[in-house]
């Protein structure tokens, strides 16, 4: 069956997304539509004592505002407004009293004939707050770290496992040592498509019933309809949630945002359709990737063998729910040091509650360990390659279990093979051309490869075509175009005549799309669909009269090119119009679950591995730093689509770059506000940023990861790129910077204050 | 408009104060795509809310609404501009093309029809989720109008313009200097 | 952003008319900075007078042997202009260095003159800012400070109100090259020297420079000498493109016979206006150029400048940036 997976092709939504007919959530036209705009919170912490709304109702085409004070009844448990990846604690309600948990917290919002209007209606509003004095620094704020409370977020983020060995003895011991702290600042996802939901409301359609149908920004359609219909006592039934095209997530619409909660408020009060976009400044109010402080420490012997791991990590959350970072583990799952301990801790401040964002937790700390261990391998005089093939581990140290399959190995030499970097002088600052220090440097990634439930349907339709479907999202990860394939190949269908549905509670259901689980899990319900279909297809070529099916068993049958066909001999075959015809001219259809087997998955560490190399350059003088080129060797599993998934891993490097050099949502603590709100004041890597990317797939064969072998590609790319990069710039500067993002001005003032150190 | 401010409005907040009037809409008339239309516009609005909040238009994406991201960017009088930082009413006199009038194609036709530099774009794969690409699509359409680049670092500075969250730049650079290769006069 | 009304203006004294009888009305051009501000709720404007057609588009060569930058030419069109690549490079390179291709086919050249600051606080209306509020105080000197001002900061009676940088690429070019700015108003035409038409922000940031209520900028005047020969224009800035300058220097050298007849070092995102020592400059005269007396002037330009923290990494940034920048002029090769 591999017609088609496998192979690079081009994106079957390509053709809408290049000509604008890909309609995003704020892009449905609904007549009579009525536009929200939120007000949000100018202070941090304290309560709204007055909200004068009067100047703002004066203005004509204002035809509601809504405030705590007027709000309708909502559900009152916090567990209606849990959401599919909601942590423990008390997930943020808006509107829900005058009690302000954060700055940009939403308090208002303006509904009104036109855009321009709630707009203008908006900056009328003046609100008098009794200010309190709040708490936003991570670093002023230290003493207050505490352990998290474990909840079911912890079931994909388990908590760090128990010390192994004694660690400070060995540490002690240890003939070469490093140790660091590495301090990190909170991001924010900022996808291109601004948060919107559309929702548009019917009445009298069914009985007396109203219907909800919203067009939401969200990574799961379901998430969403569970939210609504539990906050607002909504049946199911009379809502439907819709998404075919989502501008970007990154984690950022895992869960579901401000604006549909205003939207549907807005549309159940007033009876009208309604639609609420979040400003791009709007955007620095939701969950971010939140600021760290982390420690390591290793221990090696020598000849670099690793003794003691050390890695503690402290992780910022909001007051109210205890979002945890899990930036501590990766340590065990890498190198075999036998005496280990990781401490994983959080500090409750005055700030919105963090969220998933690419790689959470990985790649944090990640580029911790990994910087870590570039500073060893100085330390001990050994290429870092090397002390990373010295130390490798063909088990998942913390919880003892062997890898279904692990090709880092492969990919260590095929990427070093590509990079050169045997060529590499390790003395740093060796490199330079004119006012240009050059560095290399590398590091190793690594990230879980989950799969989960997930149901989907196949229908092969009376006119040939196979209409398949799954409410899963498409967040530009190629979802669309890789289920395509498995189900055209699945049934030997052209994947022209295939039609892959997504985006929409109609269809069966899908977990979020987040954690880079979507091919494993979409992928085998999709397979599974088309199985059954194919199973259906068989029992119809069997009945019919002289079948040379008729002795055969499934096993025994495949499908291609429009037919079933026998494998030993696949020019004896049956149309599947034949079929179709013979199913007395209807549909054959079917619904499959998909059910990870855990009997068989438990007993494996399953992961996906990469391999980063990575060259910059350095302005001497200026502290500016390029990275000129890089290379990522990543075992994956089976690559399904060669193009979109080298898309994936390429978009990961550049967030990598992103994160390593540019991006950091700069808060004022004098405010408790995030000051560089804006796409021109919030850097992330534009066009001249971006150089030389290389991408190598290790393919691994894994049959016990799924059913059809594959780990997902969509967070890898980023995980260890940071690190390369810092290492690479250690390498180009003697400097070691170790806060990131490393901007001119921290490689400028290690380099006159000689602060630095290796 | 009245009708409805009178009956949601809680009573106990009804104004005393006299309405709040704006400044009123008023026939503004747009060319976009070769087509010319007649909206009724309040001078606040911009270009890029015209196309996509009245006119239906919405290829033209809001990525920012200040001029920082290129989410937007048309072609006015071949020039590619950001629709969000000029308002609709200026643009009376001017021809707009916008992503949807780049192919020259129907509703129902193939994809054979589209702009060289779309199908390049497919080809390379030069994008992910979407939003961003036409604007970069407008983009680059304007970048090859105008001459100016000759090497693909040129491409990736006159495209800096255009921020891609997915990361796509590797593929837009490579679909852009394919266009350009092929066809080194304007396009 | 508020409701306003709308007029296209059209002629130039038409304009001035209707500005002057308004007093919260507002020119509006390009539009990049003015509609991006009226967003924020930072601009308030009720009347927008539209001066796009009035007849200011036009790049001429005028009789001190210099070249006139019509105010409504856009910023893309200056910089690619066959007389500005050839006569005034640094000028083209400079403003190419700035905001994105979209932005400068929009942005016109007087609109360049009249951007605002980029600083947070006063983008912000959620936090004081002296610029936007008069009085209501400075929220970058003990907050986030890293992209604002080094020199120029204090008031006469020693105090900092604002410590806000002006944004331009442009500007720091024209400071260099001693351009002219031409204005109408109530009170008839007049020109101001760039380097007097930014101001510091003193006790009174709100006001960013000296035109007078309701007067026009209709062009700029570029004196005859360009220095094509030895220019650079050095932007140091947190990405490789789209993104303001932390530090700019756009440094201009006449070199004959191995000695330096004429020297200008303009620098941007260090102060309120394009920063420039003149007194400076004239030590260069007569001395061959090279690191050691670039060094000099370098550290004289940055002397008494002060950082508040976040900022204060830029005095040695533009220190280096000088050096660089009139080592890059110095080794251009002259004749493209």
């Amino acid at each position: 069956m591999t017609q088609y997976t496998g192979r690079p092709l081009n994106r079957v939504d390509g053709v809408d997304k290049v000509t604008g007919k890909a309609n995003y959530a704020a892009e449905f036209d609904v007549q009579g539509l009525l536009y929200g705009y939120i007000v949000n919170s100018t202070i941090t912490k304290g309560k709204i004592r007055q909200i004068h709304t009067d100047d703002a109702r004066r203005v004509e085409g204002i035809v509601s505002i809504f405030t705590h004070e007027n709000r309708p009844k909502l559900a009152w448990f916090d567990l209606s407004y849990k959401d599919q990846d909601a942590p423990p604690g008390s997930p943020f309600r808006p509107l829900r009293d005058a009690q302000i948990q954060f700055n940009g917290q939403p308090i208002a919002l303006v509904v009104a004939e036109t855009f321009e209007l709630a707009r203008y209606a908006a900056t009328l509003i003046r609100v008098d707050y009794e200010q309190e004095t709040h708490q936003t620094d991570l670093q002023a704020n230290r003493h207050k770290a505490r352990k998290p409370a474990v909840g079911m977020a912890t079931l994909f983020k388990p908590p760090p496992p128990d010390p192994r060995g004694n660690f400070e003895e060995a540490f002690r011991n240890a003939p070469v040592q490093v140790a660091s702290e590495y301090v990190h600042g909170s991001e924010h996802h900022n996808p291109m498509e601004l948060f919107a939901s559309t929702v548009v409301y019917e009445k009298g359609r069914y009985k007396s019933g109203e219907r909800y149908t919203i067009y939401d920004k969200t990574q799961g359609v379901t998430n969403s309809i569970l939210y609504v219909s539990q906050v607002f006592n909504i049946p199911f039934k009379d809502i439907r949630v819709i998404s075919p095209y989502v501008g970007g997530g990154f984690g950022s619409a895992l869960r579901p945002q401000h604006q549909l909660f205003l939207a549907v408020l807005a549309a159940r009060e007033l009876k009208r359709s309604v639609r609420v976009t979040l400003t791009r400044q709007q955007m620095f109010t939701l969950g971010y990737r939140p600021a760290t402080v982390q420690t390591v420490a290793l221990g090696a012997s020598s000849d670099g063998t690793m003794t003691a791991m050390y890695h503690d990590g402290v992780a910022v959350t909001s007051q109210f729910e205890d979002y945890t970072e899990v930036v501590t583990t990766w340590g065990g799952l890498l190198y075999p040091a036998e005496h280990v301990k990781f401490d994983q801790k959080i500090i409750s401040l005055d700030v919105a509650t963090p969220m998933d964002m690419r790689a959470p937790g990985g790649v944090t700390g990640v580029t911790a360990l990994e910087c870590a261990v570039d500073e060893l391998a100085y330390k001990l005089g050994m290429d870092p390659l090397e002390l990373r093939l010295r130390n490798y581990t063909e088990r998942n140290m913390n919880n003892d279990l062997t890898y279904s399959s692990k090709e880092l190995r492969e990919c260590f030499r095929r990427g070093a093979e590509r990079f050169g970097w045997a060529k590499r002088n390790p003395e740093p600052r060796s490199m330079r051309k004119e006012h240009t220090l050059v560095g290399w440097g590398m590091a190793t990634g690594i990230w879980d490869a989950f799969h989960a439930p997930a149901r989907a349907e196949a229908v092969l339709m009376v006119n040939g075509k196979l209409r398949v479907s799954s409410a899963t999202a498409d967040i530009g990860t190629g979802t669309y175009t890789i289920m395509t394939q498995i189900a055209a190949d699945t049934l030997g269908i052209p994947m022209e005549d295939v039609l892959f549905k997504l985006g929409d509670t109609d269809l069966p259901v899908a977990p979020i799309a987040g954690g880079s689980w979507t091919a494993a899990t979409v992928g085998s319900a999709v397979k599974a669909a088309c199985e059954a279909v194919g199973e259906k297809l068989f029992k119809l070529a069997r009945k019919l009269p002289n079948s040379p099916f008729a002795k055969v068993r499934f096993s025994d049958v495949l499908f291609a090119e429009k037919a079933i066909r026998l494998k030993k001999d696949p020019a004896i075959a049956i149309p599947l119009q034949t079929l179709i015809d013979a199913n007395g001219g209807a549909a054959v259809r079917a619904i499959s679950t998909s059910v990870p087997n855990l009997l068989k998955q438990r007993k494996y560490a399953r992961n996906t591995h990469s391999a980063v190399f990575v060259e910059v350059e350095v302005d001497e003088d200026f502290g500016t730093v390029r990275v000129t080129r890089a290379v990522t060797s990543v075992a994956a599993g089976r690559i399904l689509n060669p193009k979109t998934a080298r898309s994936q891993i390429i978009g990961g490097m550049v967030w990598g770059i992103s994160k390593a050099l540019e991006e950091e949502s700069v808060m004022d603590h004098q405010f408790g506000r995030i000051m560089n709100h804006s796409l021109a004041e919030y850097h992330v890597p534009v066009n001249a940023d971006i150089h030389e990317l290389d991408v190598i797939f290790v393919e691994e064969h894994d049959d016990i990861v799924n059913p059809l072998g594959v780990k997902g590609v969509g967070e890898i790319g980023i995980v260890g790129m940071p690190a390369a990069i810092a290492n690479a710039v250690f390498h180009a500067t003697g400097i070691r910077v170790r806060t990131l993002p490393i901007t001119l001005d921290k490689l400028l003032t290690a380099a006159t204050t000689e602060v630095s150190t290796s | 408009m009245n009708l409805t401010l009178g009956t949601l409005l809680p009573t106990n907040e009804s104004p005393s104060l006299p309405a709040i009037q704006t400044a009123t809409r008023q026939p503004v008339t747009l060319t976009v795509n070769g087509v010319k239309t007649e909206l009724q516009l309040a001078p606040w609005t911009s270009l890029l809310d015209a196309l996509r909040e009245y006119m239906h238009l919405t290829g033209t994406k809001k990525g920012c609404d200040h001029g920082q991201c290129g989410a937007c960017t048309v072609l006015v009088n071949n020039k590619r501009i950001n629709a969000c930082l000029t308002l609709a009413i200026m643009q009376e006199d001017t021809q707009i093309t916008t992503i949807e009038g780049l192919s020259s194609l129907d509703q129902t036709s193939s994809s054979s029809k589209l702009h060289p530099l779309q199908r390049a774009f497919i080809d390379h794969d030069a994008f992910q989720c979407g939003y961003c690409t036409p604007g970069q699509i407008c983009s680059a359409v304007g970048l090859l109008n105008e001459g100016h680049a000759k090497t693909a670092d040129d491409v990736r500075e006159l495209m800096s313009g255009n921020i891609c969250r997915c990361g796509a730049y590797p593929g837009i650079v490579a679909a852009i200097t394919s266009v350009m290769d092929s066809q080194p006069t304007t396009v | 952003m508020n409701s306003f009304t709308y007029a296209r203006a059209s002629g130039i004294t038409q304009a001035v008319v209707e500005r002057s009888a308004k007093t919260d009305a507002a020119f509006i051009a390009g539009g990049t900075n003015l509609l991006d501000l009226m967003k924020e709720n930072v601009a308030r404007p009720t009347h927008l007078i539209d001066i796009n057609h009035l007849p200011l588009t036009t790049i001429t060569s005028i009789e001190s042997g210099g070249l006139r930058l019509g105010a409504l030419v856009t910023n893309a069109d200056t910089a690619y202009h066959q007389q500005v690549t050839q006569r005034y490079p640094l000028l083209s390179q400079a403003i190419l260095a700035g905001a994105s291709a979209q932005l400068r086919n929009m942005a016109t050249d007087g609109g360049n003159l009249m951007q605002r600051t980029r600083c947070y606080y006063f983008y912000d209306t959620a936090t004081p800012c002296n610029k936007r509020e008069p009085g209501s105080g400075c929220s970058a000197i003990t907050g986030f400070n890293r992209i604002h001002a080094i020199l120029g900061t204090y008031a006469q009676d020693q105090q900092v109100y604002c410590i806000a940088t002006h944004p331009s690429d442009m500007c720091v070019a024209l400071a260099a090259l001693e351009a002219v700015v031409r204005v109408t108003g109530p009170d008839g035409d007049r020109t101001i020297p760039l380097a007097e038409f930014h101001r510091l922000p003193g006790d009174t940031p709100h006001l960013d420079n000296v035109l007078q209520d309701g007067e026009l900028i209709t062009a700029i005047d570029l004196p005859a000498d360009g220095f094509p020969d030895h220019y650079a224009y050095l932007k140091l800035r947190d990405r490789s493109s789209y993104a303001f300058a932390l530090v700019s220097v756009a440094a201009a050298l006449d070199i004959q016979d191995g000695q330096i007849k004429d020297a200008r070092i303009a620098l941007g995102g260090v102060a309120h206006r394009p920063w420039r020592r003149p007194d400076l400059e004239a030590t260069l005269t007569e001395k061959a150029p090279n690191k050691t007396v670039f060094q000099y002037v370098a550290d004289a330009m940055l002397e008494g400048a002060q950082g508040f923290g976040h900022n204060t990494f830029k005095i040695e940034l533009a220190k280096r940036a000088i050096v660089r920048a009139l080592l890059q002029a110095t080794n251009r090769p002259s004749a493209v």
